[in-house]
C-alpha cells in the first residue's frame, strides 16, 4: 500500500508537531498563505500568536525561547515579510537565542527572476544565523525541519531560517517525520582535553585570588547547580555578564553583582587583581572588557566555552576548556579541591560600600526630587518578591533594570545584550508570557523604545497577553543624552523626544493603565499593575536626566569606573 | 603594525549551494582581501575542498579560521605557512606564433622554466607551466619582455599539507565513532 500523500504545508505543520512546537508567532501574507491554510486546521494544537509587525514576531519567539528553554517559532511571508524579521534573527545570533523562522518564498520557478515580493533571504541571512536553508521541494520539508530544530536548540544555540518556496508548500509529498541528532560537520559539544582540565584544576587549587565570569552559557547549558557547586566547593566570587545575570541568584553570597561598563565596582575593579580568570559561557564583549590591552593581564585566564570560535577571539585564554559548562563544571567541580578564600572576598567589600554610599542609596533612596528610575526598578523588584522575569528595552532603562532587579529563579532576565535592540522588549515580553505563563513579566522600557515596537500593544490586547509594561519616561533618548551630556558638550542633537499620551493609548487598546508622576504613589501604582489581572501599562515619568553610574567610560581600563560626572 | 604573512587556507566543506559565499564573508567582514581561491571536489565523495590564500597576521588568521569552522556545513578548516605545503599553480600563456618563432630568446626562457608548449598554429601558440607563484610571475615577466604575450591566465593556487594524512577522513572518521559511544552510553 503506497503511503499517504500531503501536502508540503501539512507536512510543515506535522514536522513542527513532531518537533514538540506548541505556539507559533507570526503574521501572514501572499508566499505564505498555504501554509496558512494548513495551520487553520491545526490551530487547536498550534497556538498561532498574531503579531503586529513581522520584526515582533522574531522578538516575541526569542522572549518565549530565552525563558522556556524550547525553540522559539516565528512565521512571515516572503520579501519584506522576511526582511522584517532580520534584526531579530541578528540579535537572536548574537545572544545565542534558540529560534526557527520560517518565512514564505515565491516559487522555485520564479526565483531569481526579481518576482512580486522575492527577497534572497537565504543570501541576507546566512552571515547572521546559526544556518539558513531554502526549501524547494516537499520531499526536503521532514528533513529541513528536523535539521532546522536540531541547529538551533543544540550547542551553542543561536537562529534558524528556513525559506519556504512556495511551490513547495503546494506539492505533495509522502511525509515521515525525521529524528535528527548527527550532522557529521557540526560539533555542538566538542571534546574535552583531559590536560586542560588539569591544568585548569592546578591552577585553581593554587589561585588566592580566583574570580569566575558567569556568561548566559551557564543558563543556556542548564549548569546552574552545576556552577553553584564549583563556586561554594573552590569559594570563589563571581561576576555576571548582562545576559548571565540570573544563572546565579542575586542573594548568593558569593554573587558579586554585574559585570561591565555599568556593572558593579566590586567584579569589575577585581577583574584587574584576580590571579586567575575563570570565564564560563561567556564572550569577553567590548561592554564587559573594556579597554583589551589593560584587562587582567596580571591573571590566568581559564575559558570554558562551547563555541571553539570564541576562544582567544578578545582575550587570549591561557587555559582553554571546550565543550558545555554543564560537563566541564562538573569535571572541574570532581577534581579541584575545597578552598576558603575569606579574605579575598572580604577585599569586595569596601567597594561594595563605596558603590552603595555613593550610587545606589542616592539612586534607589533619593530623599526627594522627581522619582529615580533605579528607585522604579528596585520597587517593582521588591514589590514582586524578586521572582518575576525582567525584559528590557535598550539604553538606561536596560542598565538601571538589569542593576537594580534581583533574581531567584533562572531565566529570569531576557534583554538584548549583543545588538542592543531598541523596540525588543514589548515584542519580547509578549514571547516571554507564553514561554513562562506562570510567572510575572515585568517588561521595562523607555518612551523610545516603546515607540519604536509600539504596535504590539494590539498583540497585547488581542492575546491579553499579562505583560506588566513599566514605562520609565523620560521625555528624552536617555542614554544618547547621557552620552551627549558627557562626551559631546551637552549638545542633546535630537534626543530631546515629545511623547504622546500614553494613558490615551493604552485606553485605546483596552490596556488598563496608571501614570505615577510622585514618589509617594508609586508603591500604591506597582501594587495597582500587580493585583490586575493580564496586561498593565505603568508610565512612570521619572527624571529628565538621569545618569546611569558608575560608568567605564568607553577606551577605558575595566577597573576605572566613574561614580559621579564631577570625575 | 604587525607583519603581514602569506597563508593558505583549507577548507573541507559539504558540497551544497551556498557554502563558497559563507566562507568568503568570513573575509569580507574582516576586510581581508583573498588573493587566490580554488575550489574542486576533494577525495571524499559529497565533500568540497577551498583552498585559499590571504596576506594577514598571525593573530587574525587563528580567528579567521576559527570562524570559518563554525560554519554549520564546513567540516574542517586549516591554516598553513609556505613551508608547510606542498603548493602549485597552473597558468597558461597564449604567445604569438611568428613573435616567439622570431626571438631565440623565447624558447630558451620556455627551457629554463621547464614549461610546456601544448598548443601551436601559425598565428598563436599555447605555453603551460606548472610551479610555484614566483615562477610563474617570473616567467610571464621575461616572455613579456620579449613582446610575445597575447594572453596570460592563472589558477589560484592548489595545495597540500606535508603531513602524512588526510586529517578531513580522520576527523570524520572520528566523529562518527565519538557519536555512536555517546548514543550507546
Amino acid at each position: 500500500m503506497s503511503k499517504e500523500k500531503i501536502s508540503g504545508s501539512e507536512a510543515l505543520m506535522r514536522a513542527l508537531e513532531a518537533e514538540g512546537v506548541k505556539t507559533i508567532f507570526g503574521y501572514p501574507g501572499g508566499a505564505i498563505m498555504p501554509v496558512y491554510d494548513a495551520l487553520y486546521d491545526h490551530r487547536d494544537k498550534l497556538n498561532h500568536i498574531l503579531v503586529r509587525h513581522e520584526q515582533g514576531a522574531a522578538h516575541a519567539a526569542q522572549g518565549f525561547a530565552r525563558v522556556s528553554g524550547e525553540v522559539g517559532v516565528c512565521l512571515v511571508t516572503s520579501g519584506p515579510g522576511a526582511t522584517n524579521t532580520i534584526t531579530g534573527v541578528a540579535d537572536a545570533m548574537i545572544d545565542s537565542t534558540p529560534i526557527v523562522v520560517i518565512a514564505g518564498q515565491v516559487g522555485a520557478g520564479l526565483l531569481g527572476t526579481d518576482a512580486f515580493q522575492e527577497v534572497d533571504l537565504v543570501g541576507i541571512t546566512q552571515p547572521i544565523s546559526k544556518w539558513s536553508y531554502q526549501i524547494r521541494r516537499a520531499d526536503d520539508i521532514a528533513w529541513a525541519v528536523a535539521r532546522a530544530f536540531y541547529i538551533a536548540r543544540s550547542g551553542r544555540p543561536g537562529p534558524v531560517v528556513l525559506d519556504f518556496a512556495k511551490n513547495a508548500q503546494l506539492e505533495m509529498t509522502e511525509f515521515e517525520p525525521v529524528q535528527l541528532d548527527y550532522i557529521r560537520s557540526y560539533d555542538p559539544d566538542p571534546e574535552t582535553d583531559p590536560r586542560a582540565v588539569a591544568e585548569a584544576v592546578t591552577l585553581i587549587n593554587e589561585s588566592k585570588k580566583p574570580l569566575v565570569l558567569v556568561g548566559q552559557g551557564v543558563e543556556l547549558g542548564e549548569a546552574q547547580e552545576e556552577l553553584k557547586a564549583f563556586i561554594e566547593k573552590a569559594d570563589i566570587p563571581c561576576g555576571c555578564t548582562l545576559l548571565g545575570l540570573s544563572a546565579l541568584h542575586s542573594d548568593h553570597p558569593l554573587n558579586k553583582g554585574m559585570l561591565g561598563m555599568h556593572g558593579n565596582l566590586g567584579p569589575n575593579v577585581k577583574t584587574n587583581e584576580c590571579d586567575v580568570l575563570i570565564a564560563v559561557g561567556m564572550r569577553f564583549d567590548d561592554r564587559v572588557t573594556g579597554k583589551l590591552e589593560t584587562y587582567a593581564k596580571q591573571a590566568k585566564v581559564i575559558h570554558l566555552d562551547v563555541d571553539p570560535s570564541e576562544i582567544s577571539k578578545n582575550v587570549k585564554a591561557d587555559v582553554p576548556i571546550l565543550g558545555n559548562c554543564k560537563r566541564t563544571l562538573k569535571l572541574l567541580t570532581e577534581l579541584i579541591q575545597s578552598q576558603k578564600h575569606t579574605e579575598w572576598i572580604e577585599s569586595f567589600k569596601p567597594y561594595e560600600e563605596k558603590e552603595y554610599n555613593e550610587v545606589i542609596e542616592k539612586e534607589v533612596y533619593p530623599a526627594d526630587g522627581p522619582i529615580n528610575m533605579g528607585e522604579a526598578v528596585h520597587a517593582v523588584s521588591e514589590a514582586t518578591n524578586n521572582e518575576a522575569i525582567l525584559v528590557t528595552d535598550v539604553g538606561q532603562n536596560q542598565m538601571f533594570a538589569c542593576r537594580y532587579f534581583k533574581y531567584t529563579k533562572n531565566r529570569s532576565v531576557v534583554t538584548s545584550g549583543g545588538m542592543g535592540t531598541m523596540g525588543f522588549c514589548l515584542p519580547a515580553a509578549i514571547g516571554a508570557t507564553f514561554g513562562a505563563p506562570d510567572r510575572t513579566v515585568c517588561a521595562f522600557m523607555g518612551d523610545g523604545g516603546l515607540q519604536m515596537t509600539i504596535q504590539e500593544l494590539g498583540t497585547v490586547m488581542e492575546q491579553k497577553a499579562p505583560v506588566k509594561i513599566i514605562l520609565m519616561n523620560n521625555n528624552y533618548l536617555g542614554n544618547v543624552r547621557q552620552w551627549q551630556a558627557m562626551f559631546f558638550n551637552r549638545r542633546y542633537s535630537f534626543t530631546p523626544m515629545m511623547n504622546p499620551d500614553y494613558m490615551q493609548i493604552a485606553s485605546a487598546y483596552g490596556i488598563p493603565s496608571r501614570r505615577v508622576m510622585e514618589r509617594a504613589e508609586l508603591n500604591d501604582g506597582i501594587q495597582e499593575m500587580l493585583n490586575t489581572d493580564g496586561p498593565f501599562l505603568l508610565e512612570i515619568c521619572v527624571v529628565e536626566e538621569g545618569n546611569v553610574l558608575p560608568m567605564t567610560p568607553p577606551g577605558s581600563s575595566v577597573n576605572y569606573m566613574m561614580l559621579n560626572l564631577d570625575c | 603594525m604587525e607583519n603581514k604573512t602569506l597563508y593558505t587556507i583549507i577548507v573541507h566543506s559539504e558540497n551544497l549551494a551556498g557554502i563558497l559565499n559563507q566562507i568568503t564573508a568570513v573575509f569580507t567582514r574582516r576586510q581581508i582581501n583573498i588573493e587566490s581561491l580554488n575550489v574542486s571536489a576533494s577525495s571524499i565523495k559529497g565533500v568540497h575542498k577551498y583552498t585559499i590564500t590571504c596576506w594577514t597576521t598571525p593573530d587574525t588568521i587563528e580567528k579567521v579560521v576559527k570562524q570559518i569552522e563554525k560554519k554549520l556545513d564546513v567540516i574542517q578548516a586549516h591554516y598553513f605557512t609556505d613551508s608547510e605545503i606542498f603548493q602549485r599553480e597552473v597558468a597558461m600563456y597564449k604567445v604569438s606564433t611568428p613573435e616567439f618563432q622570431k626571438n631565440p630568446e623565447a624558447s630558451k626562457v620556455i627551457r629554463r622554466y621547464n614549461a610546456h608548449i601544448v598548443e601551436v598554429n601559425p598565428i598563436f601558440s599555447i605555453v603551460e607551466l606548472t610551479s610555484m607563484s614566483e615562477d610563474i610571475t617570473n616567467m610571464y615577466q621575461d616572455l613579456r619582455n620579449l613582446n610575445c604575450v597575447l594572453q596570460f591566465v592563472r589558477s589560484g593556487r592548489i595545495a597540500v599539507s606535508t603531513s602524512c594524512f588526510e586529517r578531513v577522513n580522520e576527523y570524520l572518521a572520528h566523529r562518527e565513532e565519538r557519536y555512536l559511544k555517546e548514543k550507546n552510553q
